[in-house]
């Protein structure tokens, strides 16, 4: 039977061959800055005279209220609306679709000018897409029913035999295993929704989120559970500082930039986060 | 080898010919799509996006890794599955009137579970039932998540082989019952042992299905390779790791769906059909 396995499988050779040999000329370090103008132009949006903003679906408080971010009410909601106007875009000027992750990061053409749902700015993501200056700065915080392992903790050292969960492609997952680093690997969800779930189903101890969602998990969304502490950036923490996803080179990015710089330096900024975003004082601070 | 009769010289020579025919085919097939897909004018974007080499060599080891959990599940639902099956089909087919409840427990179950998407039966079970519990092991998401699997699973085998045994003739429950055997006896040494022969094939197939839905236990909390696959894809704003992933899944199941048909072409061969070319 050795001949007919061999003509069998002749052809598959023929397109393993050409594969590799495809994958051999992929080094001709071409055509990655070929846009990048560096120009801004709050004129090149998707839709001629109108800023396409996007967020998550749903969005979540207190980002956006009642998941209806065209009202403008919620800290993101009322930042996009902030933007836009310093942009030139007022009121009915502002258009909103709904994105996943995978979809503010895919390539080719966007349905959306500027994407904001809590991203947080790192180097390797901006590899791939633009990312404007920060509108936001978070600590990361726990979250935990009382009566768990992780309740009381004060250091880092406290929380090492606590059993974690996060969203997967936030920041909290990253500062679980590159800061607290708990000696059993931590669980990870698609959603928020998730890790309150197992929060509420015993499966772990604590869950890690920015910390105003925290402060509203804990007061509002899981009877019993608290925030433990909170992690500045000084304590060992690492801080989140959330940017608006662009289109990789979008010519939008330096306008975006101008009105987040614009309305930082008028306090526009600081009276939005005070009207949107709990007090956080009161939650304890963690130490290394 | 001893010398090849006039046919058989034939039909070498007709096979080789195919061969050389689906060869050009394929390469004429592969050198179209490897010379037109970099001509559009995103593939640079594309490339960036889904063939990013750095990515793939610094995410690829912890996919590996994550698949050991894969691998882990799969290994101890395989079992649990093929024995809950078994006994579904066979609570199915018992032919006693005072047996009833059985066989409508046995139809009620499989409707229930081939009737609901596997990820619902994994959310349901995964985070519904560990609230029972208080103890933490008890409330492991890798125990409810296999118990999800192991019962959608179950559904869809326990027909597959239900279907076995309806294809053993009446005739051989006869022969086997006028010999004396117990209805007992009849199925486990006259029946089942030609129904598992033939429906290896079909059990394969679930086999494959299984080892990529394994993935969806990531859903309510451990972190298999295609949750890792998914964090790596957060962390660098890259879809190369899927890749990978993908990779990684072709590697196991390729063997897998290759055996499956060798298992098939052998039994075509025992029950004496010839290959039509």
């Amino acid at each position: 039977m050795r001949h007919s396995l061999t003509n069998k499988f002749l052809p598959a050779v023929a397109v393993g061959a050409l594969v590799l040999a495809a994958c051999g000329s992929d080094d001709d370090a071409s055509s990655s800055d070929e846009t990048s103008s560096g120009e801004s132009d709050c004129g090149a949006t998707v839709e001629d005279g109108v800023l396409t903003v996007a967020t998550g679906e749903p969005a979540f408080f207190p980002w956006v209220i009642d998941d209806d971010p065209s009202s403008g009410e919620g800290f993101e909601a009322a930042v996009a609306y902030a933007v836009a106007a310093e942009m030139g875009y007022e009121g009915d000027a502002v258009k909103w679709v709904r994105t996943t992750f995978d979809e503010a990061i895919q390539p080719g053409a966007k349905d959306f000018d500027i994407n904001l749902q809590q991203y947080s700015i790192t180097p390797e993501r901006q590899e791939n897409i633009d990312m404007s200056l920060p509108y936001f700065t978070s600590n990361q915080a726990i979250v935990a029913l009382s009566g768990s392992a992780a309740e009381g903790a004060t250091s880092i050292a406290d929380l090492k035999d606590v059993k974690f969960g996060a969203q997967a492609g936030t920041t909290s997952l990253q500062f679980i295993t590159d800061v607290i680093e708990p000696s059993s690997e931590p669980f990870v969800y698609d959603d928020n929704v998730g890790a309150k779930a197992a929060l509420e189903a015993n499966q772990i101890d604590a869950a890690v989120f920015d910390l105003p969602t925290a402060l509203y998990v804990s007061a509002v969304e899981i009877e019993g559970s608290s925030v433990i502490g909170q992690f500045p950036a000084e304590a060992g923490g690492t801080t989140d500082e959330f940017g608006m996803v662009l289109a990789k080179d979008s010519a939008l990015t330096g306008c975006v930039n101008d009105a987040i710089t614009a309305i930082t330096a008028s306090g526009a900024l600081a009276d939005i986060n005070a009207e949107w975003l709990a007090d956080n004082t009161g939650a304890p601070v963690i130490s290394e | 080898m001893s010398q090849l009769t006039r046919r058989q010289e034939y039909e070498r020579g007709r096979r080789r010919r195919g061969a050389v025919i689906a060869s050009a085919s394929t390469i004429i097939v592969v050198t179209a799509v490897i010379v037109l897909v970099p001509r559009f004018e995103g593939w640079s974007r594309v490339r960036k996006a889904f063939f990013d080499r750095e990515v793939f060599l610094d995410s690829f080891p912890r996919l590996l890794e994550a698949f050991w959990l894969d691998i882990q599940i799969f290994l101890w639902s395989t079992p649990l599955i093929f024995a809950l099956s078994l006994a579904i089909a066979i609570a199915r087919n018992t032919r006693s009137p005072a047996l009833f409840p059985l066989r409508a427990f046995a139809v009620i179950y499989t409707d229930v579970f081939r009737g609901v998407p596997v990820i619902l039966i994994i959310f349901l079970i995964g985070f519904g039932v560990p609230g029972l519990f208080d103890s933490r092991a008890w409330s492991n998401p890798l125990i409810w998540g296999t118990v999800a699997l192991v019962l959608s699973y179950s559904a869809y085998v326990s027909e597959v082989i239900r279907a076995g045994i309806d294809s053993v003739h009446e005739s051989q429950r006869a022969a086997a019952r006028s010999l004396g055997m117990t209805g007992n006896q009849t199925m486990a040494s006259v029946v089942l042992p030609q129904a598992m022969r033939r429906i290896v094939p079909p059990l394969m197939n679930s086999l494959v299905s299984l080892q990529k839905d394994v993935a969806l236990v990531s859903l309510i909390g451990p972190v298999e390779i295609l949750r890792r696959a998914g964090i790596e894809k957060s962390n660098f704003a890259n879809f190369t790791p899927y890749l990978g992933a993908a990779l990684i899944f072709l590697i196991l199941t390729i063997p897998c769906t290759r055996l499956a048909d060798w298992l098939l072409a052998r039994e075509r061969r025992r029950t004496g059909a010839t290959a039509v070319a």
